[in-house]
């Protein structure tokens, strides 16, 4: 249980700052004056009545940029453990950094294979 | 008492502070902005709310920026005591808890951040080693990673629930621009974790100390640059505000609150904006070592024990003061940014983002792997500087790069200029 220590002020700044954001969110709704109203009550569209819910249509392109973001992430996740591995000292056999650079170069050849059919394909255009 | 108790103590004590002083900085730094801006555009700024509330002094009144030290807090004040407006037919669970996401996440990343050197506390006889920083992760870069991808959800949440169109715009575009720079701002870190070995902040900055010459930026200045433009795309500020652009969308994903919920967004803003000015600092700009160190001598005489209670307060004092003026100075940077350029459009953020800044970080992530592989040999144990040779080969490479990207972004623009006429 010993390296879990230096978590635990991560629970107390969580626990501090979720307390803060409430007590200050109630007392404030508990101060402050209370009188609704029916046209008060209607979301802002600049002044107009507005005239439907606001569950409108969205561009497709929004769900492409994350489903790119999701490739990426996951690649990212690997690369981030990979940099922390390079110069590790203790290596596992001789020459292990070249190894290492080359196998990374291996994998971010494929990267930018996607990377580039996916400009091509035009996932990445908005206009 | 038991060791680990009095160390819990430590703990909530550094918490109690370090959130107390960011907490009572951004009021501070919201004055600052908006004296800052008046001064770019230029106007006078607020500079009546304050020295009537301190007794002898009221004929400074409008005088000098002092004028409106009050006014941030006046402000705060008014939007405690203001009526909460709630819209017809909001999602009431996800619309509560939309600013508890976005603000909690804020703070988090102030418990990495590190402030000084440690310092020695004498505790019953025990000495206890304290780190200026909330705590030492070893995963701290992860850590920081994670908690600004959860901030995300507070701001979707909120344009999501609020059942406003402007809303529901300004969450939607907020959503894909954040994960777009994400991704940037992940892969911008790599150099510097390649370089240190280590997701430790501690091992980050012993990296970066004994002198200007051995901070990040020299070694990383494609890394820096990428992670900069990346914060202020994740920090939703100007040129990157699209989430909350007044003049298309209303006031974006926080159109429908008001009073503290709507507080709780602004002082989000704010805290991300220090805390990532405190997390670029502590990256590549050395965190809290001097340009010149001082020499051993000198360290060994103000870092005495006082009374045989405290030990390293000379450090300390030094480290922080070094700290603050950089931070500061990011915070100005923000500030002198927002007040010069204009807003980008949708897709010219989205370009940049993709096709600019993702494949300039692979690139640099490629190049400095490169380079270490070449010069460095693997870490010590103990984080101490690389030598010159690191610094020049990579420095060296960080221009051609720069270079390289000057080249082709320029022969970009006039292709595309070259296609609207």
């Amino acid at each position: 249980m010993e390296y879990l220590h230096p978590y635990i002020p991560i629970l107390m700044i969580v626990v501090l700052a979720a307390a803060f954001a409430v007590v200050t969110i109630i007392a404030s709704a508990l101060i402050g004056p209370h009188r609704p109203g029916r046209v008060k009550a209607l979301p802002y569209e600049s002044g107009m009545v507005p005239f439907h819910e606001a569950n409108i249509r969205l561009p497709i392109k929004f769900y492409v940029v994350a489903l790119l973001f999701l490739l990426f992430d996951v690649e990212t996740v690997l690369i981030l453990t990979w940099a922390i591995a390079f110069r590790a000292p203790g290596a596992p056999m001789p020459g292990f950094q070249g190894y290492a650079f080359l196998v990374m170069l291996f994998f971010m050849i494929i990267l930018v294979i996607g990377l580039l059919y996916e400009w091509r394909k035009g996932a990445l255009k908005w206009t | 008492m038991s060791r680990l108790l009095i160390e819990n103590i430590i703990f909530a004590v550094k918490i109690v502070v370090i959130f107390g002083a960011v907490l009572t900085a951004v009021p501070f730094m919201v004055l600052l902005e908006r004296v800052l801006i008046a001064r770019i555009q230029q106007r006078v700024g607020p500079n009546r709310v304050g020295l009537d509330f301190i007794p002898g002094l009221g004929f400074l009144k409008g005088k000098f920026i002092i004028g409106g030290i009050l006014q941030a807090f006046i402000d705060g004040a008014k939007l405690f005591l203001k009526e909460e407006v709630r819209v017809r037919a909001v999602d009431p669970v996800l619309w509560r808890i939309a600013p508890l996401i976005t603000l909690v996440p804020a703070i988090m990343i102030l418990a990495i951040v590190p402030f000084g050197p440690p310092i020695g506390l004498n505790i019953f006889g025990d000495w206890y080693k304290i780190p200026l920083a909330i705590t030492d992760l070893e995963v701290g870069i992860l850590f920081y990673l994670a908690v600004t991808g959860v901030a995300v959800y507070g701001i979707v949440l909120a344009g999501y629930s609020s059942n406003s169109k402007y809303s529901l715009i300004g969450g939607i575009r907020s959503s894909a621009q954040m994960i777009s720079y994400e991704i940037a701002l992940s892969l911008s870190l790599v150099g510097v974790l390649l370089i240190a070995g280590s997701f430790s902040l501690s091992r980050l900055i012993g990296i970066q100390s004994e002198g200007v010459w051995n901070w990040n930026i020299w070694k990383q200045p494609i890394g820096a640059a990428l992670f900069l433009i990346a914060g202020f795309a994740e920090s939703n500020r100007l040129p990157f505000d699209l989430p909350e652009g007044e003049s298309e969308l209303g006031a974006g994903f926080h159109t429908e609150y008001s009073s503290m919920k709507f507080a709780m967004f602004f002082m989000a803003e704010y805290m991300n904006m220090f805390s990532y000015s405190a997390i670029l600092t502590t990256l590549f700009l050395g965190g809290f070592y001097g340009p010149i160190p001082l020499p051993a001598s000198v360290y060994a005489m103000i870092d005495q024990p006082i009374f045989g209670i405290v030990s390293g307060v000379g450090s300390a004092v030094i480290g922080v003061f070094w700290f603050s003026v950089k931070v500061f100075l990011l915070v100005c940077l923000f500030v002198w940014i927002r007040g010069t350029l204009p807003r980008f459009r949708y897709d010219q953020l989205m370009d940049l983002g993709w096709k600019v800044m993702l494949p300039a970080a692979l690139v640099n992530m490629v190049v400095t792997a490169a380079v270490i592989a070449l010069v460095a040999k693997p870490i010590s144990a103990a984080p101490t500087p690389d030598g010159p040779a690191l610094t020049i080969a990579l420095l060296v490479a960080g221009v051609v790069q720069v270079v390289a990207i000057d080249r082709i972004l320029t022969a970009r623009k006039r292709r595309i200029l070259g296609h609207a006429h």
